[in-house]
C-alpha cells in the first residue's frame, strides 16, 4: 500500500495564500508576528507591498483588516487560533461580523494537538465564539491540501470567514487538486449501520476506526465536515436517514463545537441517538500531540467505542 | 464656504441633535453638541466627498466616527450634506430605522462605512482604510474622530503605534478634548495625562485647537493638520471642546453625556438655538 505523506495544514494556508497572491492583486495579509509559524513567508517575500506585519497587536490587526476591506481589499490575517478568536473576539463582532466586511480569519495552531505550549494556546472554544456570530462562515480543514485549496477558495466568497487549521503535520490523505466547495461535506466512504461526522485532524481518525469497526462487521458511513457554517444539512441527513444513528468527532470543546450544531440539526429534523467524540468541559495541558489526543480521548480508539456505544443505543 | 454659513449650519445641526435625542428619550447629547464644529466643518468644507455614497471611498476623503455613541451629530451633519433625507433623522433609534444607536453598516446608511459603539476601534479601522488608499495610489486623507475618554482603550495605543512606524501620512485624527466620560471628569475616572506630550512621543504630529466649538479656530486648526500630513506623518488634532456646547444647563459636566431632555428641556434648548435651516 502506498505510504500516506505527513504535511501540516498550516502549510496548505502558506501555500494557498502564495497562489492567492499571484492570481489576485486584491489579496493582502496581515500578521502579528508569527510569519513563520503560519507558513506566511512566501507571500511576504514575494509581495512585501501587500503584507502587513502589525506586530504584537491583535486588536488592532483584525480593525486593520476590517478597514482595508473599504477600498476593495481582500484581507488575510494569520496568527494562532487562541489570538484570532478569543482575544478579539469584540473586533471581530463589530469591525468585521455586524459590519459584513470581507476578512479572512485564517487560524493555526488550533485545538490541542498545539502541543506542548499547552493550555493557554491550545483554544478549544474558537469554533464556538465564531459561528455564533450572524454571517460568519466557519471552517476546520482536515490536511494540508484541503487546508490549500480553502485557502483559494474563500477569497471568492464575500463575506467574513473563519478559516481553522492546525500545527502538526498529519496525514495528507485528500486528493491533490480537489476543489473546495464552502458549505459542501465530502463523503469519505459509504455505509449502513452508524454515520461519522468529523472536521479537522478528527476526520483521519475517524478513517482509521471505520477500518477497525469492518473487523467488526459494523459498516461506517464518513463524512468530512469542512464547513461548520453553513452546515450541509442534506448530506447529514441523508446519511441519518439510513444509519439511523450518528457520531460526531472535533478536536474541540463538546460545548459549542460541531456536534453541538449536528445535534441541533438532528433534535429538530430527525431525532436519533447520537455521541459526541470531543473535550469535555475542559482546558488542555503540555505534551506531545498524540499522547495528549489519547488522553483527551481524541482518537479513532475512542471513536470507534463511541460507534459501538452508539449502535447499542439504536 | 463663509465661516457665518458654517455657523448657521451648526445652529441647525444642534436643534436636530437636542430633537432627535428628546423624541426618543435616548442616546448622547453631550459629546454630540461639543462636536458639532468640527463635524460641519469637515463635511461642508474640507472633506472632498461624493455625492453618491460607495462603501470603498475611491478618490474621496474618508471620515470614520470611532466613538460611536456621538451618533446624533453624525447623522444630522450626513444628512444636512445630502447623504439622505433629513426626514429620516424623525427615525433615529426607532424599530426598524437605518439611523441605529449607535452607527451601523447593515441597514445600508449612505456615510456609514462601519459600525461603531464599542470604543477603540475606529482608529485602527482608519489605519486600514488608510492602507488601502496606498495600495490604490489614492491621495485622498482619512479622518477619524475619537473621544477623550475612549483613549483608556488600550487598542488606540497599539494603533497610535503602527500609524507612525508604518508612515501612515494620510490620516489626521481627531480627540475630542471635552474631559468628561459617563461617571464623571477624565481626570477622576482615569487620567489621561499630557495627551500632548504622550502622541507626540508616539512619533505623531499635533495640532491643538484651543476652542473646538468656535468655527474660525476649527477651520484653521484643520488647515494646518492637513498641512501638517506633507511631513509624511500622521497627525492628531487635539480639539477642546465643551461637552453639550450651545446649550448652557448641559455644558461642562459630564452629566449629559447619556440622558434626553424632557419636554421642558427640549423648550428652553431650543429657545436657545436659531432654527436656521428648517427644522427636519
Amino acid at each position: 500500500m502506498k505510504k500516506i505523506e505527513l504535511k501540516d495544514t498550516r502549510s496548505g494556508f502558506g501555500a494557498g495564500l502564495l497562489e492567492l497572491g499571484k492570481a489576485n492583486p486584491n489579496v493582502v495579509a496581515l500578521c502579528a508576528d508569527l510569519t513563520g509559524s503560519l507558513k506566511m513567508d512566501a507571500f511576504e517575500k514575494e509581495f512585501p507591498e501587500r503584507f502587513f506585519q502589525v506586530g504584537i497587536a491583535e486588536a488592532n490587526m483584525m480593525s486593520i483588516a476590517a478597514g482595508l476591506t473599504i477600498g476593495g481589499k481582500i484581507p488575510f490575517t494569520g496568527t494562532f487560533a487562541n489570538f484570532s478568536t478569543g482575544r478579539v473576539f469584540d473586533q471581530i463582532r463589530q469591525s468585521i461580523a455586524y459590519s459584513g466586511k470581507n476578512v479572512k480569519i485564517c487560524a493555526s495552531h488550533a485545538g490541542i494537538t498545539l502541543g506542548e505550549d499547552g493550555a493557554t494556546h491550545q483554544i478549544l472554544e474558537d469554533i464556538g465564539l465564531m459561528k455564533m456570530l450572524p454571517g460568519m462562515t466557519v471552517i476546520n480543514t482536515c490536511d494540508y491540501n484541503q487546508t490549500k485549496q480553502a485557502t483559494i477558495a474563500i477569497a471568492d466568497h464575500i463575506g467574513p470567514v473563519y478559516l481553522r487549521f492546525g500545527r502538526p503535520k498529519v496525514p495528507n490523505f485528500t486528493p491533490k487538486n480537489q476543489p473546495f466547495i464552502i458549505g459542501k461535506g465530502i463523503k469519505l466512504k459509504d455505509g449502513i449501520d452508524v454515520s461519522i461526522f468529523a472536521t479537522g485532524h478528527l476526520v483521519w481518525e475517524a478513517i482509521e476506526a471505520a477500518k477497525k469497526l469492518k473487523e467488526k462487521n459494523v459498516s461506517a458511513e464518513i463524512i468530512n465536515i469542512t464547513t461548520i457554517k453553513p452546515l450541509d444539512k442534506k448530506i447529514i441527513l441523508d446519511s441519518v436517514k439510513k444509519t439511523k444513528c450518528a457520531v460526531t468527532a472535533e478536536e474541540h470543546q463538546k460545548l459549542g463545537g460541531l456536534g453541538g450544531s449536528i445535534a441541533q440539526l438532528l433534535s429538530e429534523e430527525m431525532p436519533c441517538p447520537m455521541e459526541m467524540i470531543a473535550v469535555n468541559d475542559k482546558f488542555g495541558e503540555s505534551g506531545k500531540p498524540n499522547l495528549l489526543m489519547k488522553k483527551y480521548k481524541l482518537d479513532s480508539t475512542n471513536i470507534l467505542k463511541a460507534c459501538e456505544k452508539v449502535l447499542l443505543r439504536k | 464656504m463663509k465661516t457665518p454659513e458654517l455657523e448657521k449650519i451648526s445652529c441647525q445641526v444642534r436643534r436636530d441633535i437636542v430633537r432627535m435625542v428628546h423624541a426618543v428619550q435616548s442616546g448622547h447629547p453631550g459629546g454630540s453638541l461639543g462636536c458639532v464644529e468640527f463635524l460641519v466643518a469637515l463635511f461642508f468644507e474640507k472633506m472632498t466627498h461624493k455625492n453618491e455614497f460607495n462603501m470603498d471611498g475611491e478618490n474621496e476623503d474618508l471620515f470614520f466616527l470611532s466613538n460611536g455613541h456621538i451618533s446624533p451629530v453624525l447623522y444630522s451633519v450626513l444628512a444636512r450634506s445630502g447623504y439622505f433625507n433629513i426626514n429620516e433623522l424623525k427615525t433615529f433609534r426607532n424599530i426598524d430605522s437605518r439611523l441605529q444607536g449607535h452607527p451601523a453598516t447593515k441597514e445600508k446608511l449612505p456615510g456609514i462605512r462601519i459600525a461603531s459603539g464599542s470604543l477603540g476601534q475606529g482608529l485602527s479601522v482608519a489605519i486600514g482604510a488608510c492602507e488601502a488608499k496606498k495600495l490604490n495610489k489614492d491621495t485622498k486623507l482619512v479622518y477619524c474622530l475619537c473621544g477623550d475618554g475612549e483613549l483608556q482603550e488600550g487598542q488606540i495605543w497599539e494603533a497610535l503605534m503602527y500609524a507612525n512606524a508604518k508612515k501612515i501620512d494620510n490620516l489626521i485624527m481627531t480627540v475630542d478634548l471635552n474631559k468628561q466620560q459617563i461617571c464623571g471628569s477624565t481626570e477622576e475616572i482615569l487620567s489621561l495625562g499630557d495627551l500632548n506630550k504622550k502622541i507626540t512621543s508616539f512619533g505623531w504630529e499635533i495640532v491643538e485647537i484651543e476652542d473646538g466649538n468656535e468655527m474660525y479656530s476649527v477651520l484653521n486648526g484643520i488647515n494646518s493638520a492637513i498641512e501638517l500630513t506633507k511631513q509624511k506623518k500622521p497627525v492628531c488634532i487635539l480639539l477642546n471642546t465643551q461637552m453639550g456646547f450651545g446649550v448652557d444647563f448641559m455644558m461642562g459636566s459630564h452629566k449629559w453625556h447619556g440622558i434626553a431632555p424632557n419636554d421642558e428641556q427640549l423648550e428652553i434648548a431650543l429657545d436657545q438655538l436659531e432654527e436656521t435651516l428648517g427644522d427636519y
